[in-house]
């Protein structure tokens, strides 16, 4: 019996021939990840190991973007904490304000992320870089500190789901509508412990913002990854931004999956995932009359430049509704330069809307666009559960670029038109 | 190893970090202040009515959402003993092993169990005994190498001890 892609890089970085589901392994680290929540936790958790230094110093990133610009002294604190252990580690991929982005936005930009790399990262969203062909998974702080410390990760080799993707998607329809469709159909643990491992004609027609988006919100199946083959769109990202040599993983055609589920891209509509779980979905022709208060556009899963790209179609020239507060947030400095360049935040500001430097912000209820009380709010974030973004009785709806501006000049949930 | 006896607080399904502990905490990574607000958002009541060895019990996918290690320290700085529930999600797993927090998956101690239940459970066996019905439940004991990192009260101790 074959190996999924997953299981490939797996075996190949626990140095193994052969790995099959439920067999423990610990395996080497291309990369740990942390940002400013987690990783004073795992400082703290290394700072008791009986070690010396970190593993690697090019191995490690660390993202300040939760809640920077500090917005308080608690945050502030947390940043000087991280700020100085990497200066003391002399940490080559520390990431502060004027060169962060949110993490995993950057990263991929960064050329830090690339196919076949196996990678920890102590933020539940890491799974993002399956998009470029990687093995990559969130973890805790203590797993963070263990994996600075040595380099290395324990993992149960996952099976697998296999999603097939077919046909090419619509106009408005973009790499969110694709995953909460998914989730949609199999649940906030559909893929509990398992990977998802997208294949099929379909992928073709994904942009490579699209597939990030995708393996972003694999987390919110349950998923343990999620993994996209590599292909000549995944080889062009990587030649544009590392310098590294990609090692390309396929699965084996007698691979073993759990599951077969095929969506067929040219019949998606936009999809809503109404509060307080992602996998509350319904298509934009089933939502009814709902009012909202505020739009979010960025984070992790949508604050790329094809995202403010679609925004930027829908909003300029146009006017955000009165009584809605349109915030946008690019997901890099990157991002937000070429917004800048392209015009899109003279079109977002004409508008009536407020672009924001880089953070996650509003997304984990951070600061940047809190809820109040029985507020709703249209966000193209990855997760609506109670009290995320504010209040524990504000709502939020996860929807995608299109329809979110769409929603913003509305008023109500809308898609585009 | 240890086992963990306690009265029981009942959650359902899909208890995520965010109601475990809010990311308006998350300015704070100390212990006893992130048990202040654990369960917060879902239960306001909670903190002021656990009391050191109590158990929770909840249903599918518990700890979905974010990898906030501080969602089982809060737990645990809490005063929780164990975590009992039908599955958990997999980060939340992962972290509560890591920091050496106790948790349990078995689907029909899950089912059965109610809240204010006296609850016993065996480490190294698996069982789970609620002594207040007197029914015991075969739970899913963990693999050695996981025991081991449990017993040494966590993945940093465990790495020291190596
Ligand atoms: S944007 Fe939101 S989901 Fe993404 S890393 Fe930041 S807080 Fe987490």
């Amino acid at each position: 019996m074959g190996m999924t892609m997953t299981q490939k890089i797996l075996a190949a970085h626990a140095n193994l021939s052969k790995v099959e589901a439920g067999q423990l392994i610990e395996a080497d680290l291309d990369l740990v990840l942390g940002n400013d929540i987690t990783s004073p936790v795992a400082i703290h958790e290394i700072e008791k190991m009986k070690v010396d230094g970190v593993f690697h110093k090019d191995k490690i990133a660390l993202v300040m973007d939760h809640f920077v610009p500090n917005k308080d002294i608690k945050s502030a604190e947390h940043c000087k904490c991280v700020r100085e252990f990497a200066c003391k580690n002399d940490i080559t991929n520390y990431f502060d304000v004027g060169q962060m982005g949110i993490e995993h936005a950057l990263l991929p930009e960064k050329g830090l992320c690339i196919a076949g790399d196996c990678i920890i990262g102590a933020d539940s969203h890491t799974c993002t870089y399956g998009a470029l062909g990687a093995f990559s998974t969130g973890v805790g702080s203590t797993d963070m500190a263990a994996g600075m410390a040595t380099g290395k990760a324990w993992f149960k080799v996952p099976s697998a789901i296999k999603v097939e993707l077919i046909g090419k998607p619509s106009e408005y329809i973009s790499g969110k509508d694709v995953i909460l469709h998914l989730i949609g159909e199999i649940g906030v643990d559909g893929a509990l412990y398992r990977s998802l491992e997208f294949t099929g004609e379909g992928v073709k027609n994904l942009s490579m913002d699209d597939r990030l988006c995708i393996c972003n919100m694999a987390i919110e199946a349950g998923a343990k990854n999620g993994i996209f083959p590599v292909d000549d769109i995944t080889l062009k990202y990587i030649k544009e931004h590392s310098s590294r040599e990609p090692k390309v993983y396929e699965a084996d055609a007698d691979a073993e999956y759990d599951e077969t589920i095929t969506i067929d891209l040219s019949v998606l509509k936009s999809t809503v995932a109404f509060p307080h779980l992602p996998e509350n979905t319904r298509t934009i022709d089933e939502v009814g009359d709902i009012s909202i208060d505020q739009v979010v556009i960025g984070s992790c899963t949508n604050g790329r430049f094809e995202d403010l790209a679609m925004a930027d179609k829908i909003l300029k020239g146009n006017k955000v509704a009165d009584n809605v507060r349109c915030i946008i947030i690019p997901g890099t400095q990157n991002i937000y330069l070429e917004a800048l360049e392209a015009g899109f935040i003279r079109d977002f500001i004409e508008a009536g809307a407020v672009v924001s430097t880089p953070t996650c912000g509003p997304c984990l209820g951070g600061y940047m666009g809190i809820l109040a009380s029985k507020e709703k709010c249209v966000s193209t974030t990855n997760r609506n559960f109670v009290g995320r973004m504010g209040a524990v009785d504000s709502e939020i709806y996860l929807a995608s670029p299109a329809v979110a501006a769409a929603s913003a000049l509305t008023g109500k949930i809308s898609g585009p038109m | 190893m240890k086992a963990a006896k306690g009265r029981v607080f009942r959650f359902g399904d899909n208890i995520d970090t965010d109601v475990i502990i809010p990311a308006r905490y998350l300015n704070s990574s100390d212990p006893k202040e992130l048990a202040t607000h654990c369960m917060e958002d879902i239960d306001k009541n909670f903190v002021n009515n656990v009391s050191a060895g109590d158990i929770i019990v909840a249903n599918k996918n518990f700890g979905c959402g974010s990898s906030r290690e501080h969602a089982p320290i809060a737990i645990k700085a809490a005063g929780v003993s164990c975590v009992i529930a039908e599955t958990f999600a997999r980060i939340f797993y992962r972290n509560a092993i890591n920091i050496g927090l106790p948790i349990i998956e078995c689907k029909e101690a899950a089912d059965d169990i109610k809240e204010g239940d006296i609850v016993n459970v065996d480490f190294d066996s698996g069982v789970i005994t609620n002594e207040t019905t007197g029914k015991t439940y075969q739970g899913q004991a963990f693999p050695e190498f996981m025991q081991k990192i449990i017993a040494s009260e966590g993945l940093v101790n465990y790495i020291n001890n190596k």
